[in-house]
């Protein structure tokens, strides 16, 4: 199994990324750790023509917390992540995700903000990071602009990123310590991407998010509502209609294990 | 092609490879360093997996490019490191190989966990080793390798 054949090009710095992208002829794809991208090349489900590599580049690999606002560069790995380099509740809440997402070995490469401009609905991150909240930060040609998470993934495999644009990093909720935080994903295999997620985080006001769908991750809002009117169980059988209301497509099957995951992820949150 | 200047196994290589040539094909290939097994080529199976910086990673989807100037460390490159030699032993007692397909990627995620998570119980190790697979053994033996090691570790 051979990837097809393409022009590699290792950006020294974020400029010359955007420079190489702005340039490229054909398909340009940008690099972050390429665990997704090495297995969907080896098996030619891509084939882009040049690869930008951006994986030495300075700066995307940062965390840093400054007032109510955890910023976390793209480059950032999910083993980082799961030996608790994020500080505080939110930090705690990331660890708890990143610890689920594939295999140690995988997790030493791939990156958050690959995961979520791949936007694999099955993915760990498009779910979880919205059930946090923030914002996406983003280099274009002609500077930065901040998109809401909440509108960045329009459906599966599909952002708001722009194709001459590059993900930078994230500005995320830095949680008080009484916000309460779950994620619960169903899958056969520890490390499998995930046949349903439920991710739920009550901070300033109570998100809900339902995920592993055949569409983008969505806020499940009749949940929300009852968390925020003091609610502190969903059941399944809640789960099912409130899910059933944004998914009515869904077969017996998929509704009952989203629905459980839902209510196992609030049940983690006040556990 | 690309030119390539990495360590493997402590020796200095440069090479000039084709960009889509993955790790696992230059280390097996290339530098004839056939411990490195190669099961699925995308990232499930753990065969692969060899230490880059130190770090455990999947040579299959790594591009050989990316690992310039890095170093790496395949299952031929553990001569005089104490972990692996301690592992070796222990999978020899505890009978934690049949075939020995999975073993050079099975032994790098050990060494991985045993150096990473000294305090590691029977659970903790068998959810790391998800991502090693082994259609021989049924796990019982490598996992109790895996723990008489973290065992004489502490001691
Ligand atoms: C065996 C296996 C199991 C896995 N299991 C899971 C799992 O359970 N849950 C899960 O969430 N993930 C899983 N993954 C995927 C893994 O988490 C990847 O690391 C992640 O999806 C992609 O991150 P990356 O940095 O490797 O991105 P790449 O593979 O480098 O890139 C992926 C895509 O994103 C684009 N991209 C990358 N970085 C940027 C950027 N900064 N700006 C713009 N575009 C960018 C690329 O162009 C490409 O289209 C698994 C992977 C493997 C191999
Ligand atoms: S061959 Fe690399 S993980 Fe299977
Ligand atoms: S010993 Fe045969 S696959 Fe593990």
């Amino acid at each position: 199994m051979k990837s097809a054949k393409f022009d590699h090009q290792r950006a020294a710095s974020l400029d010359d990324a955007l420079k190489a992208l702005g340039n490229a002829d054909g398909e340009a794809r940008i690099m972050g750790g390429g665990q997704s991208l090495g297995p969907m090349m080896n098996l030619r489900l891509a084939q882009p023509d040049l690869l930008i590599d951006i994986s030495r580049v300075g700066g995307l690999d940062g965390i840093e917390v400054s007032g109510d606002v955890i910023r976390v560069g793209a480059r950032v790995t999910h083993a980082r992540v799961e030996d608790g380099e994020v500080p505080g509740v939110t930090g705690a809440y990331m660890q708890t995700v990143a610890s689920g997402i594939s295999y140690r070995s995988v997790r030493n490469r791939g990156t958050i903000g690959g995961s979520v401009a791949h936007a694999d609905p099955s993915a760990d991150w498009p779910s979880a990071l919205l059930a946090l909240g923030g914002d996406v930060v983003i280099a274009g040609q002609d500077g930065e602009r901040r998109m809401p998470l909440d509108d960045f993934q329009v459906g599966p495999f599909a952002t708001g990123l722009g194709f001459e644009e590059i993900l930078t990093g994230f500005e995320l909720p830095a949680l008080s310590d009484s916000a309460k935080c779950g994620y619960y994903k169903v899958n056969r295999k520890p490390g499998e991407f995930a046949d349903a997620i439920g991710a739920v985080v009550i901070g300033v006001s109570p998100r809900v998010v339902c995920g592993a769908t055949e569409a983008a991750p969505f806020r499940v809002s009749v949940a929300e509502e009852k968390l925020a009117a003091g609610a502190t169980e969903i059941s399944v059988a809640d789960a099912r209609d409130m899910i059933a209301v944004h998914e009515p497509g869904f077969d017996d099957y998929d509704l009952q294990i989203h629905a459980v995951a839902l209510s196992r992820a609030v049940g983690r949150a006040f556990a | 092609m690309t030119e390539l200047t990495l360590k493997i196994n402590g020796e200095d290589v440069t090479a000039d490879v084709e960009t889509r040539l993955s790790l696992a094909d230059f280390i097996r290939d290339h530098r004839r360093l056939t411990g490195t097994h190669l099961g699925c080529e995308h990232g499930v199976c753990g065969a692969c997996t060899v230490l880059m910086n130190g770090e455990p990673v999947r040579s299959c989807i790594t591009f050989a490019v990316v690992a310039d100037g890095t170093e790496i460390t395949t299952i031929e490159g553990f001569e005089d490191d104490d972990p692996m030699t301690l592992l070796r032993q222990a999978f020899h007692e505890n009978h934690a190989l049949q075939c020995g397909y999975c073993t050079p990627g099975m032994l790098v995620a050990a060494r991985d966990i045993v150096t990473r998570l000294p305090d590691a119980d029977e659970d903790r190790v068998r959810l790391e080793l998800a991502g090693n697979l082994c259609r021989c053994t049924g796990y019982v033996g490598i996992v109790n390798a895996i723990l008489s090691v973290i065992e004489k570790r502490r001691l």
